[in-house]
């Protein structure tokens, strides 16, 4: 049998957390000697494809079909509906994302499956299935079990990690059906900052709060995020005063992130921000207050002023390279 | 336009989260709870879209008698009904059961609800209820507009926004910044006392998942402070000792 994994893609290539899925999907697979097929909807080459093998599938399914590019949430739950029936499978995986999420939850009701989001290690299988998942944004986990024979597991950044020591897999075309009914909600324009690092995907994120004191500083950010290789976050205040735009707001709110690296400059580190950030592996704060709550939250701090810290960060590690 | 509102009844972001109990149960000591932040943008967009198009507004919450002063709070912000499905919320798919049994009958034509709650986070129900009633479902949704029978929409996606058209009726997950909080005035709360607040029973008990224990992450070591005049030793410590550099 055969456990299927949604991928997505973007700018021709599989995102990379579609391709943690695959590599989930491929150790559960092992404990219950099964293995992995993907599914790709959309136009994108076959050579692209071949790397979900990489991850651990064995083989990708693929609705070579462009109506299918743009992210249409009711046509994606139904192509991927027809995959897993077509397959056999038992279990579905996925990456928790904005278009994963809203899918996951309508195949869920398709497929009569239960789904657990959030998910940050592999199930217990012995006495139930017992899924641990990430609740109270970050604060807490919880233990679900899942009590239908189907399942799905959208799981979170960085759960398990990604590995990618296996070979191509092969590409196979896939038909579906797909009624009209499933393109009612259309899109019709995308708005995408191209070229920059996706935040929620990002291994390293810089982020900027209040003590930033303004838009026009916001290069000390960028200019660290560049020679780290990193995305740029901010807080709340911040976007909503409109000096970043608003997908870079991280916190219980905002984008909620889980990045090897956060670097806090200028954020006091109120429990709401706290709760985004609180799955990265190693949190550096920047804070002119000693006193400033992030530092509880810190692995490595320093008390200072952003201003004259952050160029000479910025040319350390420049250094580096 | 009829609307429904579907909201949540959740710890306050600043709570302290805690277990007993051997770790199955959550511990309300000293909890206040609110409606879920997501589920308050939700509600002041369906307020305006109420008072631009007429109609009526019905906001719901599935839980037992302690969620009653949340769906007062919501009335006072705006709603002008609340319907409280008598029952513990015990997973996604009974919540979504209840919303879709409760909507289908009232042919509502707008359902908005929160993105995800702010305690399981599972952003799983508008979806769930959407495929049930067999209409589109658009989430994370930040800016909603209605011009006659069609929604006009943002939706929010990894390092930007998708804009999409759909009729009604439809199910949205909501986010900021489609509409700035209200807060409940004086004369809202008082009226508040007198708007219907309904109690329902339970449809059907299914659910698909049941959590059984809880864990709080390990606490944080102390943090490693560096001098603001060396800045070379955190680039040599994020190196080195965590290797993320
Ligand atoms: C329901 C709810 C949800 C929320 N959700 C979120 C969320 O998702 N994300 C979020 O971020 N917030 C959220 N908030 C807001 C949150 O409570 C805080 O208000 C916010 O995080 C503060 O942002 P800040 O740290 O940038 O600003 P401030 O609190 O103003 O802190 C600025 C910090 O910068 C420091 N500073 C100032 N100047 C300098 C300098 N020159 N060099 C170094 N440091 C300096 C100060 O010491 C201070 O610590 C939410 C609030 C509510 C009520």
């Amino acid at each position: 049998m055969s456990i299927l994994v949604y991928i997505e893609h973007a700018e021709g290539a599989i995102k990379k957390t579609s391709l943690e899925a695959v590599s989930y999907a491929k150790e559960l697979a092992a404990l219950e000697g099964q293995d992995v097929v993907a599914v790709a909807l959309g136009t994108i080459e076959e050579s692209a494809l071949g790397q979900a093998g990489t991850a651990g599938a064995s083989k990708v399914l693929h609705v070579n079909d462009e109506k299918l590019n743009a992210g249409v949430i009711q046509a994606h739950a139904d192509a991927v509906a027809q995959a897993f029936e077509k397959v056999g499978a038992q279990t579905l995986v996925l990456a928790k994302s904005s278009l994963g999420d809203a899918v996951a939850a309508r195949l869920s009701v398709k497929l009569d499956a239960g789904l657990v989001s959030n998910v940050v290690a592999l199930p217990e299988t012995n006495g139930g299935y017992k899924v641990k998942r990430s609740i109270y944004t970050g604060k807490a986990f919880a233990f679900s079990e899942i009590t239908t024979d189907r399942k799905i597991l959208a799981v979170k950044k960085n759960a398990v990690g990604l590995k990618t020591d296996g070979d191509a897999a092969s590409v196979e075309a896939l038909e579906v059906n797909l009624p009209e009914s499933d393109f009612v909600a259309k899109i019709t324009a995308t708005d995408k900052a191209t070229g920059e690092i996706s935040l929620p995907e990002a291994d390293i994120i810089v982020s900027g709060g209040r003590g930033l004191k303004g838009p026009e500083n916001w290069n000390l950010i960028e200019d660290l995020a560049k020679a780290m290789g990193a995305a740029t976050g901010c807080s709340k205040p911040v976007s909503d005063s409109g000096w970043r735009p608003h997908h870079e707001h991280v916190g219980q709110t905002g984008v909620k992130v889980a990045p090897s690296l956060y670097v806090a400059v200028g954020i006091s580190g109120a429990i709401q921000h706290l709760a985004g950030v609180n799955a990265s592996k190693y949190i550096v704060v920047i804070n002119k207050d000693p006193e400033a709550p992030f530092f509880k939250a810190a692995d490595y701090g320093i008390v200072g002023d952003a201003f004259e810290i952050l160029p000479k960060l910025t040319e350390a590690v420049k250094a580096l390279k | 336009m009829k609307i429904l509102v579907c909201i949540t009844h959740v710890p306050d972001t600043t709570s302290k989260i805690q277990f007993t109990e051997n770790n199955t149960q959550f511990d309300k000591t000293g909890v206040q709870f609110i409606i879920g932040p997501y589920d308050d943008y939700a509600l002041a967009r369906a307020v305006e879209l109420r008072d631009q198009t007429g109609g009526s507004l019905t906001v719901l919450n599935v839980g037992e008698a302690e969620t009653e002063p949340t769906l007062r709070k919501a009335l006072a912000i705006g709603a002008d009904e609340a319907v409280r499905i008598n029952a513990f919320p015990s997973d996604s798919l009974f919540v979504a059961n209840q919303i879709a049994h409760y909507a289908k009958e009232g042919n509502y034509d707008l359902i908005l609800m929160g993105r995800e709650s702010i305690d399981f986070n599972g952003g799983m129900v508008h979806g769930m209820v959407a495929e049930m009633l067999g209409v589109p479902s658009v989430s994370p949704v930040m800016k909603l507009e209605i011009e006659g029978e069609t929604v006009k929409m943002a939706r929010e996606i990894e390092g930007g926004k998708e804009y999409l058209e759909a009729k009604l009726p439809l199910v949205a997950g909501c986010q900021e910044p489609i509409a700035e909080w209200k807060i409940p005035n004086m004369r809202g709360i008082m009226s508040a006392r007198t708007k219907p607040l309904n109690v329902v029973e339970a449809v059907n008990d299914k659910t698909a998942t049941k959590t059984v224990s809880y864990e709080l992450p390990p606490t944080k070591g102390a943090v490693k402070l560096i001098d603001k005049d060396n800045v070379e030793e955190l680039v040599k410590l994020l190196q080195n000792e965590a290797k993320v550099l």
